[in-house]
């Protein structure tokens, strides 16, 4: 009978043996999708991904430290002092020119963690130091002394009113 | 009648053989030293983690407004909270010091030579689940120290190849350590202690089919074990007395010693403190990730020099038994090596200077080194040993061993 031959098929039974399994393992692989998924940030997270600053009254030389997406922004006035440091040098470890880092010299929004180990770092002597593991990084942001090897990144940003600038969207 | 329970009992589940065969009965070397007291309490020591840690998170709220608060509700509202949440995170400390013990016997001893290799890659794999748990549960307080602790270290993450920044975002479940790294935490946290639980089991049905080393390090077989109960059951709990005076000593005299007082200021992410350190345990390794000047080599670095205990099995060539009893160059070796981890453990609690990092580089060095040198001198050493002749009575006991087992051969015939 039919019924038995297809019984006797030994290539037949190992080709549905090997197709089971296979399909049984890329079912298990999807089903891990949504449990990695979960993870990763949730929408309400995803939707605070601008922040708004207001800058009047920030004087020259003054320093902001403002959070966007949990992380904190220097949005530095440089003095004309520290326009013309930052303008004169390349940079150290990672050179780039300054004026690529900057939409208006006056303003230097970067984000204010260490690219080495994500620490914050602190403006002082020419730029900010990190206490961490003792990076320096120039009034561009840029980094001068190792560990890290990264200058601080840039957001993305523009200014929406001549006083107002948008973080987290160029 | 209670002999009738057990019957019955013993028809359907192998209790009384299970009892006989693997406690009371349990065949022990009569020689084992206090040394080998650190098993049993390193298990001990869970048991109170697990117990401190069930009832510290009945009153514990895992969420970045409420967590610190809630720790200070611990300390101050809840009935003796103070003592449940000092004996948790004097536990932990005590946990790792007397894992460390144990391991630095296992060391000495040469007890992770065959046949116990898997009862030692057990223990290794333990130690990493007893990190990641230690890790995760010093986030929990939500202060300083436990943020910015977090902060580096899932930052190691960002050394995977490729797809380093998702993994440290996913990780986290935030582009920060936020509320949802702690609320994860805090699951894993309670979740991994009867992961530790499952492994422990291993290493022990491990542990009872090769049974204990002993210092001799000669299979003492038969002749020379005594049963389990009573003789070890009464050393580990004097033992265990020892330990719980010290225990209680840190944890009643001296709670605030081993947690960093930064940690008493609550977490602020635009704000790094000006000295970050890890926990006692863990500065060895922050050295060795501190030393390598590239990230990525750091966190190579840091990762090998954990699982680096694995492959001592396989770089000891050595036959002579006893470990560093025997061996006199060995035994050198390992004075050096724990010297060496002490001297790193300094440098990674102090603020990195050039001095301080050469330092830490030399010994980060000194630290590779005394694994990969391994291979060459055991086997030199054993060859010198060889050939100067083995102390007598070590002589006999090997003697005595392989007449033992040629009796076993023939009995079994």
């Amino acid at each position: 009978m039919a019924h038995d031959e297809a019984l006797g098929n030994v290539g037949r039974r190992d080709f549905l043996f090997k197709v089971t399994t296979v399909v049984g393992g890329v079912g298990v692989a999807a089903a891990t999708v949504p449990f990695i998924t979960s993870m990763n940030p949730s929408a309400d997270l995803l939707a605070k991904a601008t922040t708004e600053v207001d800058l009047v009254g920030m004087e020259p030389g003054h320093m902001r430290t403002v959070a966007w997406q949990g992380k904190p922004v220097f949005v530095l006035r440089r003095t004309e002092e520290q326009i013309k440091l930052a303008v004169a040098s390349k940079g150290g470890l990672e050179p780039m020119a300054d004026q690529q880092r900057v939409k208006q010299a006056e303003w230097l929004v970067v984000i204010g963690v260490c690219t080495h180990m994500g620490c914050v770092p602190n403006l002082e002597g020419e730029g900010w130091t990190c206490h961490c593991h003792g990076s320096q990084y120039d009034y561009s942001g840029r980094v001068v002394r190792g560990p890290a090897g990264k200058n601080l990144e840039v957001p993305p940003y523009h200014f929406s009113a001549a006083d107002k600038l948008v973080i987290g969207e160029a | 009648m209670s002999n009738k329970v057990m019957q019955w009992i013993d028809r359907r589940f192998p209790l009384t053989s299970f009892v006989q065969h693997d406690l009371s009965e349990y065949p022990t070397p009569r020689n084992l030293s206090y040394w080998w007291n650190f098993g049993s309490l390193a298990g001990i020591v869970l048991v109170l983690q697990v117990l401190t840690g069930i009832f510290l998170a009945m009153h514990y709220k895992a969420d970045v407004n409420m967590s610190f608060a809630s720790i200070q509700h611990i300390m101050r509202d809840v009935n003796y909270g103070w003592l449940l949440r000092y004996m948790h995170s004097t536990g932990a400390s005590a946990f790792f010091l007397v894992i460390f013990i144990h391991m630095a016997r296992t060391l000495y001893y040469g007890s992770y030579r065959a046949p116990r290799e898997l009862l030692w890659w057990t223990g290794q794999g333990l130690l990493l689940l007893l990190m990641g748990t230690a890790f995760m549960g010093y986030l929990l307080p939500w202060g300083q120290m436990s943020f910015w602790g977090a902060t580096v270290i899932t930052n190691l993450f960002r050394a995977t190849p490729f797809i380093g920044d998702q993994v440290v975002v996913w990780l986290r479940g935030d582009y920060t350590v936020g509320d949802e790294t702690l609320t994860r935490f805090f699951a894993l946290h309670y979740l991994l202690p009867f992961v530790i639980i499952g492994g422990v089991m291993i290493h022990l049905i491990a542990l009872h089919m090769v049974k204990s080393s002993n210092p001799s390090g000669i299979d003492l077989a038969d002749k020379d074990n005594i049963p389990f109960h009573p003789y070890f059951t009464i050393k580990d709990l004097y033992g265990l007395g020892v330990f719980l005076m010290v225990y209680f000593g840190f944890a009643l005299f001296f709670p605030n010693l081993l947690i960093e007082p930064a940690n008493n200021i609550p977490a602020n992410p635009m704000q790094t403190p000006n000295h970050i350190v890890p926990e006692w345990y863990f500065l060895p390794f922050y050295a060795i990730l501190r030393s390598v000047p590239n990230m990525v080599g750091g966190v190579v670095a840091m990762g090998l020099s954990v699982i680096l205990f694995a492959f001592m099995p396989l770089l000891d060539r050595s036959k002579i038994p006893g470990g560093a009893l025997y061996r006199p160059i060995f035994r050198v070796q390992f004075y050096l090596f724990i010297i060496d981890m002490l001297i790193l453990g300094y440098i990674g609690y102090v603020p990195p200077t050039d001095q301080t990092i050469v330092i830490g580089q030399i010994a980060s060095i000194a630290y590779f080194c005394s694994f990969f040198v391994v291979p060459f001198i055991s086997t030199a050493e054993e060859k010198w040993l060889r050939k100067r002749g083995l102390p007598k009575q070590v002589e006999a006991l090997i003697a005595s061993e392989e007449l033992q087992k040629a009796q076993k051969k023939t009995g079994g015939k």
